[in-house]
């Protein structure tokens, strides 16, 4: 048990285990019914006022598959003494849950999202401190507004090997960044969820659909959804400004390390000659001072803001298409409706 | 001691967890208790999450770990400081003499406690999911018992715990008892195939009642008008301009996503040169 403590936010310590393989050892994730109706209600009860509803996913790994069979969710963080809280939070949760024979492994996290906007360094800490003490963690984003249209959105993330050694060594310089070659698409890669209910939950279903009063709702066929499409656009700009802000940066730091390069070459270019010139008037030469000293290079700026902009970036604009392309398919179907009138 | 109406609120995710318990129970256990958390309004009780106790029951006694509830219960409000325990569960078809006695734990947690029992045994062929509440009676002074009424239980869902309960829905049908998640168009197509579904049954129910076959019933006849009228009557050049202005929208947005990747993977490809 206790090589399992550990904090789920930024604040993480980084484990001496081994890191895996280079094929990603999960290869699908099978959720079960349970584990989706939790998470929905987690976040409908105490998801209203802040943003971000966080929990854990317990189960197992079976061959390359990662099955979640229960979950539990975790208090928000608006008390103080929150580290010492969410710790034995978990261990005692861990403990009684074990009492009645619940899989206890953690196998991962769960977080709701806010219009699809996840990819922040706070995601990224904690998702490592997860993958590098247990190689097959997960974690889960639910989209509730994008489910609340009609269709569950859930989608499950793991670090690349290539993030996790570049997090592994914390480097974010651009060099070596682009030893590694990364893209802000190698970042996360994602893993195909599966949902599976026991017979027993199936007999309830079955039982549920003939008792239930509350008819099916048909929210996917709404037209209506341009408020949606208004806010993801929105935050999708606030993204491209942050960018051009931080590319500016980036150009500023290039202009002066060539800048420097020149006076660099320059300086010994001078420094040359007059060494020229004092041997042929044999004198000694001038000291070769420590150029480094004087130019001092500029510092280059951390790459990973970068990586993570263009990332959540890359969401926005995929988000956005399949947003559009369902709504594209329900204008011609009211098209259709129309034609015979 | 207060009386409720007789209504009982449900979420789904309460049975499924009692569900999964059930099934992860303990060899020689024939049933699982819990404890039942929720809300209680004026005039009616909701019920929103569950969890499981262990216990042990014999022919003679029964012994119900109380410590271990009233931690689980310290833990749960922390997360959602509004449950009150409301009652307990157990699975199996009847109520028994054990039952009585755990009925009196609970009174001293909660207010006349309710007490759900679901035949996860299936013993009638469905699975039958009833409420109950406890009263005195008997002869005061005398021999005192105990009765269970039943109380009505209505199923409901937040508008997003519905949609996940039609996806489990659907894992139900295939053999393998397994469903992906679906994306995109696929989807919209999945749920135009299922309003396809209802209104061919609705077509064989009118042509019945065209051709004699079935009795005319005048509030369906009502529902099938409203339905027609629903459909917004619009001149045809209004209806194509404003379909045009929105397929404009949505392609200029399609558009601008595409170049805004193309632009990022651009400056990607530059930074690394």
């Amino acid at each position: 048990m206790a090589s399992r403590k550990e904090s789920t936010s930024a604040a993480s310590a980084v484990m001496a285990s081994t890191s895996g393989t280079l094929d990603s050892p999960v290869k699908q994730i099978q959720i079960e019914g349970l584990v989706l109706l939790k998470i929905i209600k987690h976040y409908q009860e105490e998801g209203q006022g802040s943003e971000v509803v966080q929990g854990v996913l317990l189960g197992l790994v079976v061959e390359d598959r990662l099955e979640i069979t229960n979950c539990f969710p975790f208090p928000q963080h608006t008390e103080d003494d929150a580290d010492f809280d969410e710790v034995q939070y978990q261990m005692e949760m861990m403990r009684s849950l074990r009492h009645v024979n619940i899989d206890h492994l953690h196998v991962g996290w769960y977080q709701s999202t806010y219009y699809g906007s996840f990819v922040s360094r706070a995601l990224l800490d904690s998702q490592f401190s997860y993958q590098h003490a247990i190689e097959e963690s997960v974690v889960l984003i639910y989209d509730p507004i994008k489910t609340a249209q009609g269709s569950l959105s859930l989608k499950a993330y793991r670090l690349t090997p290539k993030l996790m050694e570049i997090c592994k060594e914390k480097d974010f310089t651009p060099e070596a960044l682009k030893k590694a070659s990364i893209g802000f698409e190698h970042m996360f890669e994602e893993v195909p969820i599966l949902i599976k209910n026991s017979h027993l939950i199936n007999a309830l279903m079955w039982d549920l659909e003939d008792k239930s009063t509350v008819a099916d709702k048909h929210e996917l066929l709404n037209l209506s959804s341009s408020n949606h499409l208004e806010k993801s656009l929105q935050l999708l700009m606030d993204r491209v400004d942050d960018m051009s802000q931080d590319i500016v940066k980036y150009n500023t730091y290039s202009r002066n390390l060539s800048k420097q390069q020149q006076q660099k070459h320059q300086y010994l270019q001078r420094r040359q000659q007059e060494n020229a010139q004092r041997q042929s008037r044999a004198e000694p030469p001038l000291p070769e001072e420590d150029i480094s000293k004087m130019f001092k290079p500029p510092q280059p700026p951390p790459r990973m803001e970068t990586l993570l902009i263009a990332g959540q970036i890359n969401n926005y604009c995929q988000n956005v298409k399949e947003f559009t392309s369902q709504n594209l398919g329900k204008l011609f179907m009211a098209e259709a409706l129309q034609g015979h009138n | 001691m207060s009386v409720y109406g007789p209504a009982v609120k449900i979420h789904p995710v309460v049975l499924a967890s009692i569900c999964d318990s059930y099934e992860r129970r303990n060899e020689g256990a024939s049933r699982v208790i819990g404890t039942l958390l929720g809300t209680i309004e004026k005039h009616s009780i909701e019920v929103t999450n569950c969890f499981s106790v262990p216990h042990n029951e014999s022919e003679d006694e029964v012994a119900v770990d109380m410590e271990f509830a009233k931690n689980m219960y310290e833990l749960h409000k922390r997360v959602s400081p509004t449950e009150v325990i409301i009652g307990w569960y157990a699975t199996g078809f009847d109520i028994t003499e054990h039952s009585v006695l755990i009925h009196e734990y609970y009174s001293r947690e909660a207010t006349n406690p309710i007490h759900l029992t679901m035949d996860t045994a299936l013993q009638s062929g469905k699975m039958s999911i009833r409420a109950y509440v406890s009263a005195q009676m008997g002869v005061p002074g005398k021999t005192v018992g105990v009765m269970f009424t039943p109380l009505t239980i209505k199923y409901v869902y937040y508008d997003t715990e519905r949609i996940g309960v039609d996806l489990l829905q659907r894992t139900r049908v295939l053999p393998s008892r397994t469903k992906g998640l679906t994306s995109d168009l696929s989807q919209v197509a999945g749920s135009a195939a299922r309003v396809q579904d209802m209104l061919t049954t609705m077509l064989a129910y009118i042509d019945d009642v065209v051709s004699g076959k079935v009795a005319a019933d005048n509030s369906v006849g009502r529902f099938l008008m409203d339905l027609v009228n629903k459909v917004p009557t619009i001149s045809a050049e209004d209806f194509e301009n404003m379909l045009n202005s929105n397929i404009n929208d949505l392609l200029m947005v399609t558009y601008l996503s595409n170049l805004t990747q193309a632009q990022i993977a651009l400056n990607e490809k530059l930074v690394l040169l």
